[in-house]
């Protein structure tokens, strides 16, 4: 009589619209709940999702319902001590007794607590990088991030012998064969046929048999004569090349570790490091990162190393900017590769060194990278490097420079850099 | 009770059996002993005549548990971002184990949809099975408020059709436009039904054939009241008639009908809310026979099933070991107290009715001379058919359940600085305790009453809306918001009005707040 319905495959998202709906409507508040939680959450994992707070009293939902006061009658089980008449104190926190409406608690009584939720991984993204984009891509997309790959597209009559087809070259030439003797075979059986005919017959008739004869011969020497395979009948494989635009990523995280960059300094630089990461997550399918760190002397190392372990000494820029070129022709072709960089600094270079590094930059690097973001934490008055890079800033759209001075700073500063309109200016340019 | 059972139970189980095997006790269920267990529940159920919508059994997930939560229990529904945050509640609270999910949805549709979580082991699908696809649903079918109220059969396909229209509207007018309608339909949610009236029941065929027709008509009824504003001086208006004439209680459909400034789909939506409410208006008010009548009849089911050796001794401690937590009433100073279960009640009054008619004490003849000694199963059918919350309890509360529970009446008066017991379960309480047991189920007495009173339909086109306290219990502050929202809907001035005991008239509240003002009488607009 009952019918079962296994549902349990249905897809479960159900209420992902109404989820959607209810972040769309809260998304202010639920905005400055993720780019306030940017500053506040450890690093680490910044690539989980985020709990949201929104006061309560934003999200209710009126309905007209009865408040304190008044007189009520409320019927309890389980009385054990009181007789009718009896006078109870009213019991403390609420004027209305115990239970005074149950049903009128879930509408008033909640209180101002917050209403907490988890925001997933994608929806918190989605917001932290509302408004950006990444620099660059549409331009570049048609020329320079486009790989080759090659397809069978059919056949065609020339080509190498190595892609010689040799299936499809004897069906030619069978197929031009059969074409090309077709009458003449018909024509030597017709003569064949006649031929036992006469030989057959009471009469003797040499002429026509020699006759006839000279003509079959005549036949079959035409037949042979048809060749076994001609040019006409090769077939090669043809192949094609298709677009297909590359999804591989790499980032250059270039960062200072003289003496005079502290641990608090690093971290900041960290925080723009990890942004930068997920926002290239989000457009490429595998993002490689490179670290290299410098003082006087650049080094290739791994995140731990780069982040945390302590070096003193001067500073040479030009050094790490050299062994980033290094690497590129190295391993990452920039036909191939996106290539994204970012360098962050306390802004100290040895001076003589500066008008190095925007050599570098701007012959050999900034030509073949994506985008090229420079940071400068610190609270000091600009120095070199800051000015020539500015220079800089004036001939390459793909190079910007930042000024950031506390944790505060970092979002704000990475949404101007990476902002929608400045790229579409530079599109446009 | 239940212990009782269980333990007379333990003596002797073995000569009860018959010589058919039992079913499997799983605790793993499959679809095959699903089906056999439904089939012996089904077999069961014909006996006890339960007159049922066939059965629609759908096995789901606890993820799909939660969107089923989210969108009130119904299988489609529209759009909203109430039910976005509903769900987020849920999972929320699922997930930190604050709450645990209901084993079973059942839909008030014809075929009747229950939804059964796949968690369950085999014993509590065959409880659910029973409680719910027999039931909850013998009930939608047999109640007088569904009957009346809801039409099983076009349910599922109402909301289809409410499903496609928001879309569209949203499609046209822009998600922002359909949503404030929805927010604000929500807020007047409860004040979409004529309780005095019978309602017309939706139909799918109709409402689309009548949809587009009724858009127009609607709003050339709307001009017409506007239509001709003459000018009146204001000595004239003591003298005009109240529009309405009579007070309205179903404001949303006063203002589907006549508020000036709504486009037709807006009416729409407006009338889509209402119907929605309206379904669920029965259900606010059965909550204790339903959930007791379904306990009533799992307990039953089972039981028999056990007495003929269908089920094995270890389903039975499972289920009645569920049973009867399920049905547990704690006391009014438990930590775990959280006012009457609807669960324990009902249960224990229809197994108390059965007890009347089966095994009635002289109390019994005297409190229920009606019932007593008559065939218990016509009874427990006629009660399950004729009544509501309210009416049941006043009808069917005995004496005995009153010592049971020893259910006792606080009065709580704010003019007081005490509590007062006013009855508790002796001879002279009885009464007492049971009238107003059965007014705590009184929907009247839960919601306010508010009711349209007057549109100036001359003037400056203000609504004025009258409540009526009950007991001197005053409206929460919430008032002014829904305020909001109402003013949204009617697009001009919408006052509140409260009516005293001595009829005197004062104003709570207002859209555009004009309290304030006028209490400083210096800006009048």
């Amino acid at each position: 009589m009952a019918h079962f319905i296994d549902r349990r495959l249905n897809s479960k998202g159900k209420s992902t619209v109404n989820r959607q709906r209810f972040i769309r409507r809260y998304k202010q508040q639920i905005k400055k709940a993720v780019s306030d939680s940017i500053s506040k959450r450890s690093v680490t994992d910044v690539d989980t999702g985020e709990q949201v707070s929104i006061p309560t009293r934003d999200i209710s939902e009126p309905v007209f319902h009865t408040g304190k006061g008044g007189k009520r009658n409320v019927i309890h089980p389980g009385n054990d001590q009181f007789s009718k008449g009896d006078k109870i104190k009213r019991p403390d926190g609420g004027g209305q007794g115990k239970g005074a409406g149950e049903g009128d608690a879930s509408d008033s009584g909640e209180g101002q607590d917050d209403f907490v939720f988890q925001i997933s991984k994608d929806e918190y993204l989605d917001l932290l990088f509302e408004d950006l984009e990444l620099p660059n891509l549409q331009e570049n997309q048609l020329d320079k991030l486009v790989q080759y790959k090659t397809y069978r597209a059919g056949y065609k009559s020339d080509g190498v012998p190595s892609t010689l087809d040799i299936v499809r070259s004897l069906k030619g030439s069978v197929a031009r064969r059969v074409a090309l003797t077709a009458g003449k075979r018909r024509k030597l059986a017709e003569l064949e046929e006649e031929l036992e005919k006469l030989k057959n017959d009471t009469h003797e008739h040499p002429i026509e048999i020699a006759a006839i004869e000279a003509q079959i011969e005549a036949l079959k020497a035409r037949i042979a004569a048809v060749p076994f395979i001609d040019t006409f009948d090769l077939k090669f494989r043809n192949f094609e090349k298709r677009p297909v635009p590359t999804s591989k990523a790499v980032m250059f995280c270039l960062m200072d570790v003289s003496g005079s960059m502290d641990q608090a300094t690093k971290d900041v630089a960290k925080r723009f490091y990890i942004l930068l990461y997920l926002f290239l997550t989000r457009t490429y399918k595998n993002v490689e990162v490179i670290y290299i760190r410098h003082h006087t002397q650049a080094k290739e190392v791994d995140e731990h190393e780069f982040f945390y372990s302590q070096e003193t000494g001067g500073t040479i820029v030009s050094s790490a900017l050299k062994m980033m070129q290094e690497i590129v022709a190295d391993r990452f072709p920039s036909d191939e590769w996106n290539i994204y960089a970012a360098q962050a600094s306390d802004g100290d270079n040895w001076a003589d060194d500066s008008p190095n590094c925007s050599r570098i930059l701007h012959s050999q690097l900034l030509p073949i990278v994506r985008y090229f973001a420079y940071i400068e934490i610190t609270e000091r008055q600009h120095q070199s490097l800051w000015r020539e890079y500015n220079k800089l800033t004036q001939i390459h759209s793909n190079f910007a420079i930042k000024h950031i001075r506390s944790i505060e700073d970092i979002y704000p500063v990475f949404r101007e850099l990476f902002d929608k309109n400045v790229s579409t200016q530079q599109g446009a340019a | 009770m239940v212990a009782k059972r269980s333990s007379s139970d333990g003596k002797a189980p073995s000569r009860r059996r018959k010589a058919r095997q039992p079913l499997s006790d799983g605790p793993d269920w499959t679809f095959d002993l699903l089906e056999q267990y439904e089939s012996e529940i089904d077999r069961i159920a014909t006996d006890f005549k339960l007159d049922i919508y066939p059965n629609q059994i759908e096995i789901i997930t606890a993820e799909q548990m939660m969107d089923a939560y989210a969108s009130v229990g119904m299988p489609i529904n529209y759009t909203h971002w109430s039910y976005g945050k509903k769900f987020i509640q849920t999972e929320q609270s699922y997930r930190r184990g604050q709450m645990g999910l209901a084993y079973e949805i059942v839909i008030n549709s014809d075929p009747c949809i229950s939804y059964l979580m796949e968690e369950n082991t085999i014993t509590m699908q065959a409880l659910v099975m029973a409680h719910a696809c027999y039931g909850h649903n013998s009930f939608f079918k047999g109640n007088y408020l569904f009957q009346t109220w809801t039409d099983a059969s076009s349910i599922i396909d109402y909301l289809v059709f409410a499903k496609n229209y928001v879309t569209q509207c949203e499609e046209k007018y822009g998600v922002s436009e359909v949503e404030s309608i929805m927010d604000s339909c929500h807020a007047l949610m409860n004040y979409g039904v004529d309780r005095y009236k019978r309602p017309q029941k939706i139909s799918i065929q109709e409402e689309r054939e009548r949809q587009k027709e009724r858009e127009q008509y609607l709003q050339s009824q709307v001009n017409d009241l506007w239509r001709t504003l003459p000018k009146t001086k204001a000595s004239d208006k003591k003298s005009r008639k109240r529009f309405p004439p009579e007070p309205q209680e179903n404001i949303l459909y006063f203002i589907e009908k006549n508020a000036p400034l709504l486009e037709p789909w807006q009416r729409e939506l407006v009338r889509i809310v209402r119907k929605v409410s309206q379904y669920f208006y029965p259900q606010k008010q059965t909550q204790v026979m339903n959930e007791g009548w379904a306990c009533f009849w799992h307990y039953h089911i089972l039981n028999r099933l056990y007495d003929e050796g269908r089920v094995t001794d270890k389903f039975i401690m499972e289920f009645l070991h569920s049973h009867t937590n399920v049905v547990a009433q704690p006391n009014y100073n438990s930590p775990y107290y959280s006012g009457i279960n609807p669960y324990a009640l009902g249960f224990n009054m229809f197994m108390d009715i059965k007890r009347i008619c089966t095994n009635p004490t002289k109390e019994d003849k005297y409190w229920h001379p009606d019932i007593a000694g008559s065939d218990w199963l016509e009874t427990v059918h006629f009660a399950m058919r004729n009544f509501k919350d309210e009416s049941f309890i006043s009808q069917f509360l005995s004496p005995k359940l009153i010592r049971d529970f020893r259910f006792f009446a606080i009065e709580d008066d704010m003019k007081e600085s005490y509590l007062k017991i006013a009855s508790i379960h002796n001879e002279e309480g009885y009464q007492d305790v049971r009238e107003k047991l059965s007014a705590q189920y009184n929907l009247s007495n839960l919601e306010p009453n508010i009711q349209v009173y007057d549109v100036d339909v001359r003037g400056n086109r203000a609504l004025t809306l009258r409540y009526v306290p009950q007991n001197d219990i005053p409206l929460a502050d919430s008032a002014n918001e829904v305020m909001k929202h109402l003013h949204r809907l009617w697009g001009f001035n919408v006052t509140l009005e409260q009516v005293d005991e001595d009829n005197e008239v004062k104003l709570i509240a207002a859209c555009p707040n004009v309290i304030e003002s006028s209490k400083n009488t210096t800006v009048t607009i």
